[in-house]
C-alpha cells in the first residue's frame, strides 16, 4: 500500500491521458462516415485539449488556463449549433448521406 | 485516494471514447460520449476546477449531447450502420498509424519537457468550504470579467451570430418546394 500512497497522479499523467483521448478522437474522425459521429469525435478532441489546459493551470498556478477552457466551451457550443444546423439541412436534401456523399459543396 | 479517482475517471474517459468510435448505432455513440464527458468533469474536480466541472456537466452532458440525440432522432438515423464495409482499403490502417503517431509524439513531448513546466501565476486558490465558499468561482470570475472581458463580450456576439445563422440555415422557405 505504500506504493499506492506514493503514486499520486502528476500533471504528466493528465497530459498523457489527454494525448490518448485526442488520438482516439482523431482516429474516429478519420474512420467514421456518419457526420454526426464525426462531430462527436471532434468533441472528444476538444475535451482532450480542455483537460490538458486545466492540468497545466493547476501545475502553473495560473487561472488563465481555466479561463481559456471556459471560452473553448462557449465556442464549442456555438460550433455544435452551426454544425448540426448544416447537417440537418444536408440530411433533409439527401437522407442517409455520409461524409463521402457531401464531398462537393454544390448540392 | 487521488490515484483511485484518477484511475476510475481515466477508465471512464477511455471506455467512453472508444465506445464513441466503435459503436455502430449513433445513439450508443452519444451515450458513450456522455460517459467520457462525466469522466472529464471528475478530472476537473480533481484539478481544482470546480466551476468548469459544473459547466462541463450542464453544458456538455446536458445541452450538447441532448442536442446530438435530438438531431439523431429528428433525422431518423437511430439505427445501426454497417461498419464492416470499407470503401478505401487502406483507410483504417492509415488512421491507426496517424492516431498512434499523434499519441506517440505528444507523449514524447510531454515526458521530455516535464521539468520545463514551472509555476508562473499567483496560484490557484484551493476551495474553502468552511469559510466563504468556493474561491475557484471568485478567481475565475475575476479573470473572465477582468482581464478577459473583451473576449467575453466577443463570445456573446459569436453566440448571437451562431443562433441567427442556424435559424437561417434550417429554415424552410415558404411557397418554394425547392429545398423541402
Amino acid at each position: 500500500m505504500s506504493f499506492l500512497a506514493a503514486a499520486t497522479p502528476t500533471t504528466t499523467w493528465y497530459l498523457i491521458l489527454a494525448a490518448v483521448l485526442f488520438g482516439i478522437g482523431a482516429v474516429g474522425v478519420l474512420v467514421r462516415r456518419n457526420p454526426l459521429v464525426m462531430f462527436m469525435c471532434i468533441e472528444l478532441m476538444l475535451n482532450a485539449v480542455n483537460l490538458s489546459f486545466v492540468a497545466l493551470a493547476k501545475k502553473m498556478g495560473d487561472i488563465g488556463g481555466q479561463t481559456t477552457v471556459f471560452f473553448v466551451m462557449v465556442v464549442a457550443a456555438a460550433e455544435v449549433v452551426v454544425g448540426l444546423g448544416i447537417i440537418v439541412s444536408i440530411m433533409r436534401r439527401r437522407p442517409g448521406a455520409t461524409a463521402d456523399d457531401i464531398s462537393a459543396l454544390k448540392g | 485516494m487521488e490515484l483511485v479517482v484518477f484511475v476510475l475517471a481515466a477508465a471512464m474517459i477511455l471506455v467512453g471514447a472508444v465506445g464513441v468510435i466503435v459503436r455502430s448505432n449513433p445513439v450508443h455513440a452519444a451515450l458513450s460520449l456522455i460517459l467520457t464527458l462525466f469522466g472529464v468533469a471528475v478530472m476537473f474536480v480533481a484539478q481544482n476546477a470546480h466551476f468548469l466541472a459544473a459547466v462541463q456537466v450542464i453544458v456538455y452532458a446536458g445541452a450538447i449531447v441532448v442536442l446530438f440525440l435530438f438531431v439523431i432522432m429528428l433525422l431518423g438515423v437511430d439505427r445501426s450502420e454497417d461498419l464492416s464495409s470499407e470503401p478505401f482499403k487502406v483507410q483504417r490502417p492509415l488512421a491507426a498509424i496517424v492516431g498512434l503517431g499523434v499519441i506517440g509524439l505528444v507523449v514524447a513531448a510531454v515526458v521530455s519537457s516535464r521539468d520545463a513546466i514551472t509555476v508562473r501565476g499567483t496560484g490557484l486558490n484551493v476551495a474553502d468550504t468552511v469559510g466563504d465558499g468556493d474561491t475557484n468561482i471568485k478567481q475565475l470570475a475575476r479573470s473572465v470579467f477582468g482581464d478577459y472581458v473583451v473576449a467575453f463580450e466577443v463570445t456573446s456576439v459569436l453566440l448571437v451570430v451562431a443562433v441567427v445563422g442556424t435559424v437561417l440555415l434550417t429554415r424552410r422557405v415558404k411557397g418554394s418546394g425547392k429545398d423541402s
